[in-house]
């Protein structure tokens, strides 16, 4: 069941499904680009999430109503094409070197050993869901339901750049230093966020994303930088 | 050339319209946070809306002119000193190279706006120079940081911009003392709060928590809310009031994240955003309800008088600063 709704003056919230779907991303991802052109200059942002996409829009070009109305009949067509029409999906291996703060918490929390936990973790394909939180943050899902955990009762006061982490039945990698609430379980050296480059973030909503487990020296061969006690 | 920064105050901020085109990859808008305040302040020396102007949070700042322009503050009262006299609120006026002009401390309401004629020039980031601290966006050195001592803003000189002082009519400035009534449209997960909550929502008296800042003002009341429960994080914009599980909710501001996962009651007005930033830490606020057509009526009045305002009467920025 699809939702149209304002949320706030300046924005309409589309609601596309209840819950995740494995190709919803790619979906999302799809009707994003189709009303970006059907919406030309009156368009000022496009944010997907999970099940969920936000039109920023220029009141001063369009009501509420008016709104509605140009992006009614994009959503119909969208939602007559058939699943397989995504936007191209592109797939990113990204190296991690799996030597996390919380690796042997999570294993013990889960009851895993610790190459199961990066076995089980590294094994499936992710698809980007939303980029967000901060420049660049990628939300990945579904993770294992065999890692699910809650969110650090108290969150960290400093995540390394690059650290790669699980939270529920999501899993990221936080593309600045900064605090975090996420069970970290390695490190990436993957450049997330950069507003020098074109574009500024390699992944997008839709996205696939593997993790390649690599050792310390890989890692820091491709300037990796991470340090902790 | 330019403004010389002998003291940047406490926190300083090079701030435009915003950052707008790349929230889809998580970067906030940022942007003046009383946006009401920064507009006229650009608007008092026919400067382009975008015009890069500085934000100044509880004052402080003491700067000295190396060219001879025109300025205009808006915005909270910080006694402000030209040389030893007196600068009248919400005004423009001259100021020669050599002068000195010194802002004392905010004597209601937190923030100042200081605009120059053609606007402060700065290297835009994603199309913006607007500061964003966590982000590491925007500002003169293009990495985030606020304003400090040593600094230089660059500006044209404009001597003869104008030939008399002008402020904006009493009727457009705020008495910051007032407790503010914020209109707010309820919306996101409002129904689901229902109208039991709603009800206590716009009852309670709220107090602006010291924690707040640029990216959420947090609010505390004596009865707590009780939120519905929301699963999936989407996308939010300053103005968004949500309601994390404890019941004490946050009004998203400037600086605010681009998704959020709490359960949102509504939006408050963009135009009484500006109003909510004036208040100091444990100052009250009510809220009233809103209608969404009235707001975006409003909005456009606003929007039109201040983006189609600029006449040109100050040299433009471009070209003549080669």
């Amino acid at each position: 069941m699809i939702r149209i709704e304002p949320f706030g003056a300046e924005a309409l919230m589309l609601t596309l499904a209840d819950t995740p779907k494995e190709r919803l991303p790619g979906r999302i991802a799809q009707l994003a680009d189709n009303l970006s052109q059907a919406l030309g200059d009156a368009l000022i942002d496009l944010v997907p999430g999970w099940t969920t996409l936000l039109i920023h829009y220029d009141v001063m070009q369009y009501s509420l109503s008016e709104i509605q109305a140009r992006v009614m009949p994009v959503i119909e067509d969208w939602h007559q094409e058939s699943d397989d029409l995504e936007r191209v999906a592109r797939l990113h291996e990204i190296p991690v070197w799996y030597a996390g703060p919380d690796l042997e918490s999570v294993a013990k929390a889960c009851s895993l050993a610790v190459e199961q936990v990066i076995d089980l973790h590294s094994r499936r394909e992710y698809r980007v869901g939303a980029i967000g939180f901060a420049p660049g943050f990628p939300y990945l899902g579904e993770l294992d339901e065999r890692l699910v955990l809650p969110r650090l009762a108290s969150p960290r006061v400093r995540v390394e750049a690059g650290s790669v982490a699980i939270a529920e039945r999501q899993t990221a990698i936080y593309p600045q230093a900064s605090p975090g609430g996420w069970h970290v379980l390695g490190f990436s050296a993957w450049r997330l966020f950069d507003p020098q480059a074109e574009p500024p973030c390699p992944l997008a909503a839709g996205d696939r994303v593997r993790f390649i487990a690599v050792d310390e020296a890989t890692y820091r061969a491709e300037g990796g930088q991470a340090a902790w006690d | 050339m330019g403004l010389k920064i002998i003291k940047p105050g406490p926190l300083s901020l090079l701030q435009d319209p915003g950052r707008f085109g790349w929230r889809h990859l998580g970067v906030s808008v940022s942007g003046p946070i009383d946006l009401q305040a920064a507009a006229w302040a650009n608007h008092l020396l026919d400067n382009r809306w975008e015009a890069p102007l500085l934000e100044i949070a509880l004052g402080g700042v003491e700067l000295e002119a190396e060219v001879d322009t025109w300025l205009a503050l808006t915005g909270a009262p910080m006694g402000a000193l030209l040389d030893g006299r007196p600068v009248p609120a919400w005004s423009r006026f001259s100021i020669k190279a050599g002068q000195t002009l010194k802002l004392g401390f905010a004597q209601s309401g937190q923030r100042a706006y200081l605009a120059v004629c053609g606007g402060i020039t700065a290297t835009p980031i994603l199309g913006s120079v607007a500061t964003h601290r966590r982000d590491g966006l925007g500002g003169l050195q293009h990495n985030g940081q606020p304003l400090k001592a040593g600094d230089h803003l660059p500006c044209i000189a404009a001597p003869d911009a104008f030939d008399q002082t002008r402020g904006a009519a009493g009727r457009f400035i705020p008495d910051y003392r007032e407790a503010p009534r914020v209109r707010l449209i309820i919306g996101g997960d409002g129904e689901r709060f229902g109208p039991e909550q709603q009800a206590r929502f716009f009852e309670n008296t709220w107090h602006v928590q010291p924690q707040s800042d640029r990216m959420g003002i947090r609010l505390s009341g004596k009865v707590p809310l009780v939120p519905p429960t929301r699963q999936w994080s989407l996308g939010v914009l300053a103005g968004t009031v949500q309601v994390p599980p404890q019941g004490q909710p946050i009004v998203l501001m400037a600086d605010c994240q681009t998704m959020g996962g709490y359960p949102v009651l509504g939006f408050v007005h963009p135009l009484d955003l500006g109003r909510l930033a004036q208040c100091p830490a444990h100052h009250a606020v009510h809220f009233i309800p809103a209608e969404l057509g009235t707001v975006q009526a409003e909005l456009r009045q606003f929007y039109s008088f201040f983006k189609n305002h600029a006449l040109g009467l100050c040299p433009s920025q471009e070209g003549s600063l080669v």
